[in-house]
């Protein structure tokens, strides 16, 4: 009997939404983040109404899980900026995942703290943020992640390269068909130039029945049920590993509870486990598991965004460009005046979300509903973070700095 | 039972004649109003619509998808309109004479020269744009039993900028043009609300149909912007906010200057440019002296031609600071001619366009912060721009045609079955 293994990778993010800031506050009030609470920007309320509708009942669930199904693992990603607003704002979701990873059952993945995208514009920067993120993971969960992700799993042959020697075992990426070919997600790869580590890819059709689909799949037009689900999967006779990568928001959040995504979770170990031999890895579990297969080979970065696939949604227009390229420009100065709260507002402000809301490229055709965000435009967003950042010019300029 | 009639409407479509009874036409317009009618009829014009114009002054127009006849009583050779909204009416007469007519008694006449004119003239529908036509078209409905359609641009309470508000002498031609209409068009859904609370109208009366703007109303624009001096203040890192429309009270002119004083204090090499006439004029150079901004604006009165399409031109940002715009047809043509928009909420265009900045007519500090804001920052300038011409490209008055057509067909039907 083949070994077969679901590993089920959820993705757990907060960013620090900057508040309504205005020419009136540049210069004047250094707060970018906090506001009141009912303001639609409010981080507190967010955490809140999120942990609410997703952490606290699916946390609840996932632990329900681990203790009936002894095969039931899953991996876990959770930004620097989510834990911080935990702690702050919603002590009882951290406690809760803290409770999961107790259990042994849980992996942690490594990312950048800030869930930015400063690999492609500072390497320290990225470096600094990579191990930031390894210190709170080890201080909250007492974990060191040995498989990492890169914010919005934007990767590329330099990003494996460089996990590669800074010894992760594993690194994950979006199993896009034109990188692909003929070639399948569901086996373990080598990214090509490495020595050790080895490559995880999301099986995004799966996935993405689970995440966008999950109401009216394709296939059935009918919400989907985890036998449904779990018969595709044992249809897939040559598969050794099948990649669930997604938003942990996915559950009660992005899919409300009454689509009937908890039962589907629920059901689904379940279901699987029921077949001799089906099991549920962790990322590393996985990667000890599988030989590799053959190597991959992507120069030009891929994310799991849009069907592009690319880094368009952050990086596509004037506003994300000037935007993202003004934050790193003040990056030496910034850290030049030890000015630890005036480090940590500049390192908010590189959240790949705030780029992800100037994104224009929905925006039109009055698509507006479809566009996720706490701003009502684009430009909203830009005009609050370029507002911010001219206060961060300003308090450089305070210290007697050439801005 | 439609299958059944499916091709005597057919028929309908094809012999289509409606008898538009409209204020203005470009080039003679004073705003918005004369635009909307002449793309609208163009629009209908290749739909089959046979279309009979009636203007309530003379002009030559260089117009041929539609006839355009002038509502001239017999002794009068000609009637001139100046072009400005609400300004009187020159009335020449066959011995030679002059005489000034005031909007109020022009709306009058044009009412009786259009009863005598009906007469000779055959058409299925009839379709008045805005309270000056609207006795000329209850006039038209009782004696001929043709459906009446109004459509409305804006309403007394828009152009007093007040809910409640305005003549109540317009105020009555409304309210009894609304009860007669056959069917109500608004060109917003902010103007059907207002309808329905001014007038008490149930809103299952009123239709919406959103104005746009086609590409060919665009006109080219030529390598020299005719504002040499801010062309050359440009060249030395200044930035130009711009403003075209009518200075009256229903444009909220004087919370544009609270928030340009604000801007400058910010952000000094702002200049703004101020096109158009209007009550308002010199209550707004008084304001603007009196907040010390005096060197900074820039009033040129009413322009047309090149002046007009280049003060969009010229500008960096247009803002539409409205305090009631039934729709606002400005910032698509801002977008045509290269320039982004700052809108106020309380418009109908904010309704279809979206890559624009909005904000309430009233939150001067937030208006300041987004025009200081653009101002300082050429890539939200440069998006906007680039977003809104391409939100621009895809309007169309080819939709609008559609509703009406429809509605034609729906009311000569039931006229016809009914009668």
């Amino acid at each position: 009997m083949s070994k077969k293994a679901i590993v089920l990778y959820l993705h757990v993010h907060q960013p620090y939404r900057v508040r309504h800031y205005t020419i009136f506050d540049t210069g004047a009030d250094h707060n970018y983040f906090d506001t009141e609470y009912h303001a639609q920007e409010s981080n507190e309320r967010v955490i809140h109404k999120v942990a609410e509708k997703s952490y606290l009942p699916t946390n609840a669930l996932l632990m329900d899980l681990i203790k009936k199904y002894p095969d039931f693992r899953i991996s876990l990603s959770i930004t620097g900026t989510a834990i911080e607003q935990f702690e702050r704002w919603s002590p009882e979701v951290l406690e809760s995942f803290k409770q999961l990873v107790d259990t042994g059952r849980v992996e942690i993945v490594g990312e950048t703290y800030y869930h930015s995208l400063a690999f492609f514009y500072s390497r320290t920067e990225f470096e600094r943020q990579v191990k930031m993120h390894e210190e709170k993971i080890q201080q909250i969960f007492g974990q060191t992640p040995k498989v990492f992700r890169n914010t919005e799993l934007a990767y590329n042959n330099d990003l494996a390269i460089w996990a590669d020697q800074a010894g992760y075992r594993g690194i994950l990426a979006e199993g896009w068909d034109p990188v692909l070919g003929w070639r399948s997600p569901n086996f373990v790869y080598q990214p090509t130039n490495t020595e050790n580590i080895k490559l995880l890819l999301k099986n995004y059709r799966l996935s993405d029945d689970i995440a966008y689909r999950f109401s009216e799949t394709a296939r059935t037009n009918k919400p989907l049920t985890a036998s449904t689900f779990s018969h595709w999967l044992s249809e897939s006779v040559d598969s050794q590993i099948f990649n669930l990568f997604m938003d942990y928001e996915t559950f009660g959040e992005h899919q409300w509870e009454d689509t009937g995504i908890f039962n589907f979770l629920k059901h689904l170990p379940e279901e699987w486990l029921r077949h001799e031999g089906y099991t549920f890895m962790t990322v590393s579990h996985a990667i000890d598991s599988f030989d590799v297969v053959d190597r991959v080979d992507m120069p030009d970065t891929v994310t799991w965004a849009d069907t592009e696939r690319d880094l368009t949604a952050w990086l596509g227009n004037k506003m994300q460009e000037q935007a993202s390229s003004a934050i790193y420009e003040l990056e030496d100065k910034v850290f030049g005046t030890n000015d630890l709260a005036l480090i940590a507002d500049w390192r908010k402000l590189t959240t790949s979300d705030h780029f992800y809301y100037m994104c224009t490229k929905w925006f039109s055709d009055g698509d507006i509903h479809a566009y996720f965000s706490p701003y009502k435009s684009p430009y909203e967003a830009f005009m609050n973070f370029i507002n911010a950042w001219h206060d961060i010019k300003f308090r450089l300029a305070e210290k007697g700095l050439e801005v | 039972m439609f299958v059944k009639y499916r091709h005597k409407l057919k028929k309908l479509v094809r012999a289509m004649r409606v008898l538009m009874l409209g204020w203005e036409l470009p080039p003679n317009n004073s705003g918005g109003l004369g635009v909307a009618c002449y793309q609208l009829c163009k629009a209908l014009s290749k739909k089959s619509i046979d279309i009979e114009f009636i203007l309530p002054y003379s002009a030559d127009h260089d117009i041929d998808f539609m006839k355009i006849s002038p509502a001239c009583s017999q002794d009068v050779d000609q009637i001139v309109s100046s072009g400005i909204a609400y300004d009187s009416y020159k009335y020449i007469y066959s011995d030679g004479s002059e005489k000034f007519v005031n909007i109020y008694d022009q709306q009058k006449a044009y009412e009786h020269a259009v009863a005598k004119m009906i007469d000779n003239t055959e058409f299925d529908i009839i379709h008045a744009h805005d309270w000056l036509t609207f006795r000329a078209g209850i006039k038209a409905r009782q004696s001929t039993g043709k459906p009446l359609i109004v459509h409305v641009h804006s309403i007394e309470s828009d152009r007093s900028g007040r809910p409640g508000g305005g003549n109540p002498l317009v105020r009555e031609i409304e309210s009894m043009a609304f009860m007669i209409a056959d069917r109500i068009i608004a060109v917003s859904h902010l103007t059907k609300q207002a309808i329905a609370r001014e007038y008490d109208i149930p809103p299952s009366k009123i239709e919406v149909v959103h104005n746009s703007l086609d590409l060919d109303m665009v006109e080219d624009l030529d390598d020299s912007n005719a504002y040499r001096y801010l062309t050359r203040m440009k060249q030395l890192g200044y930035k130009v906010v711009v403003n075209v429309g009518r200075l009256t009270i229903q444009k909220g002119l004087p919370n544009l200057l609270r928030a340009a004083k604000i801007v400058i204090d910010k952000e000094p090499k702002t200049l703004f440019l101020i096109v158009g006439s209007g009550e308002q004029y010199t209550e707004l150079i008084d304001l603007a002296s009196e907040l010390g901004i005096s060197k900074n604006m820039i009033f040129t009165g009413f322009q047309r031609g090149k002046n007009w399409r280049d003060s969009f031109a010229i500008g960096d940002l247009f803002v539409m600071p409205s305090v009631s715009e039934p729709f606002g047809l400005t910032p698509l043509e801002a977008a045509g001619y290269g320039t982004p928009s700052l809108i106020s909420k309380q418009s109908g265009v904010a309704e279809v366009f979206h890559n624009c900045l909005k904000v309430d007519f009233w939150d001067v500090d937030e208006m300041a912060n987004q025009i200081t804001t653009v101002v300082r920052n050429d890539a939200l300038r440069d998006e906007l721009h680039a977003r809104s011409l391409h939100e621009y490209n895809k309007l169309s008055w080819n939709q609008a045609a559609d509703s009406l057509v429809e509605m034609y067909n729906q009311h000569k039907f039931s006229a016809e079955v009914y009668a």
